[in-house]
């Protein structure tokens, strides 16, 4: 891939839902012309092994990220907050993925 | 034998075009259409391997997939002209694209719903679904180069001037073919002519192209007598089976 090619094309995050009832994951970013070949290259990058059944594509560009230097304030204060784990229930099987 | 050949020119079709797209296997001008590339010609190889497989078992003579493709040349091979033409560029091979599955996904579901052989049944319900997808692929492309800029829109306009003579192959019986289309094997060639243009159509009015109207056509694939790439295309890709017969890895 050329630099010239990277650098006209957006760069697209990649989300790939495995199977009916899961939620989609992050598989990895790709660049792309727009949103309809983004979701060609990422089918064709990323479901090459039967992954998916369902693919979402978002513009790097449009997500919003949280501020590493805010890590502390954000992410700290609900380490010593353990009664916010439910370790105390026992989840039945039927309940399937939470 | 006749309909032994008829499912051989089916193959040769697929092999050609598949090992014509798998030349872009690391040469892509990106990383995305790189994985692409190889993607739709393991499709298309994949289809020619159960077609040898299944036209050797009704020639009786012990010729499997692999003496089908390494071991005849040029002149035995009865795949149309449209798909040995040379990668060129993208415009050149996405069209190219276009059209082969343009005819093909109709082709393989009037197999699906008609043919009488079980075989091309279940390869056709794997393959029109392929062709969809290659379609929309190739498809894509066009509308992109064509309504793209000054030079993509000038190389696409170049790609039409050189391949769209070699699209009237596609919808022609050859004798053999006519034998199979008569046993109910094969569906007839020409019935394909109506949806290939409603594709072409739609893509070509997105693409800012306009669908050449009569001109010359080039033919000659069904009786062997082929370009030039051709012969360059099977030696490199059967080189290694002639140099180190029933090699595996």
């Amino acid at each position: 891939m050329t630099q010239a090619t990277s650098g006209a094309m957006p760069l697209w995050e990649v989300f790939i839902r495995p199977r009916n009832g899961l939620s989609h994951k992050h598989a990895g970013s790709l660049h792309a012309a727009d949103e309809v070949m983004a979701l060609q290259a990422a089918r064709d990058v990323y479901t090459r092994r039967g992954e998916g059944n369902s693919i979402w594509v978002v513009r790097s560009a449009d997500i919003v990220a949280s501020d590493p230097v805010q890590a502390g304030e954000n992410f700290e204060p609900t380490a010593d907050k353990i009664y916010r784990h439910p370790t105390f229930y026992e989840i039945p099987e039927d309940v399937g993925h939470m | 034998m006749a309909v032994f050949e008829a499912i051989l020119e089916l193959a040769d079709d697929h092999l050609v075009l598949g090992h014509r797209i798998s030349e872009w296997c690391g040469h892509a001008p990106m990383l995305e259409e790189d994985l692409a590339m190889p993607n739709m010609a393991l499709d298309l190889i994949g289809t020619a391997r159960t077609l040898y497989a299944h036209a050797g078992a009704l020639e009786g003579q012990g010729r499997g997939e692999d003496e089908l493709a390494y071991l005849r040349g040029e002149r035995e091979y009865r795949n149309c002209l449209l798909v040995e033409r040379p990668n060129e560029d993208f415009a050149h091979t996405m069209l190219r694209s276009l059209y082969f599955a343009a005819f093909m996904r109709p082709y393989w579901l009037a197999v699906l719903a008609q043919s009488v052989d079980e075989v091309l049944r279940g390869v056709a319900g794997k393959a029109e679904k392929e062709m969809a997808y290659h379609i929309r692929h190739a498809g894509e492309w066009v509308v992109r180069l064509g309504d793209g800029t000054e030079e993509s829109a000038a190389r696409m306009l170049a790609a039409v001037e050189a391949l769209h003579l070699y699209t009237e192959e596609l919808f022609e019986s050859s004798a053999v073919a006519a034998v199979a289309e008569a046993d109910g094997v094969l569906p007839p060639r020409a019935q394909m002519r109506a949806p290939w243009q409603a594709v072409i159509a739609e893509v070509f009015e997105q693409a800012l192209l306009a669908v050449p109207q009569g001109g010359p056509v080039l033919r000659g694939g069904r009786q062997g007598l082929h370009g030039e790439g051709l012969g360059h295309m099977l030696a490199e890709m059967q080189v290694l089976h002639r140099a180190h017969p029933g090699a595996r890895w």
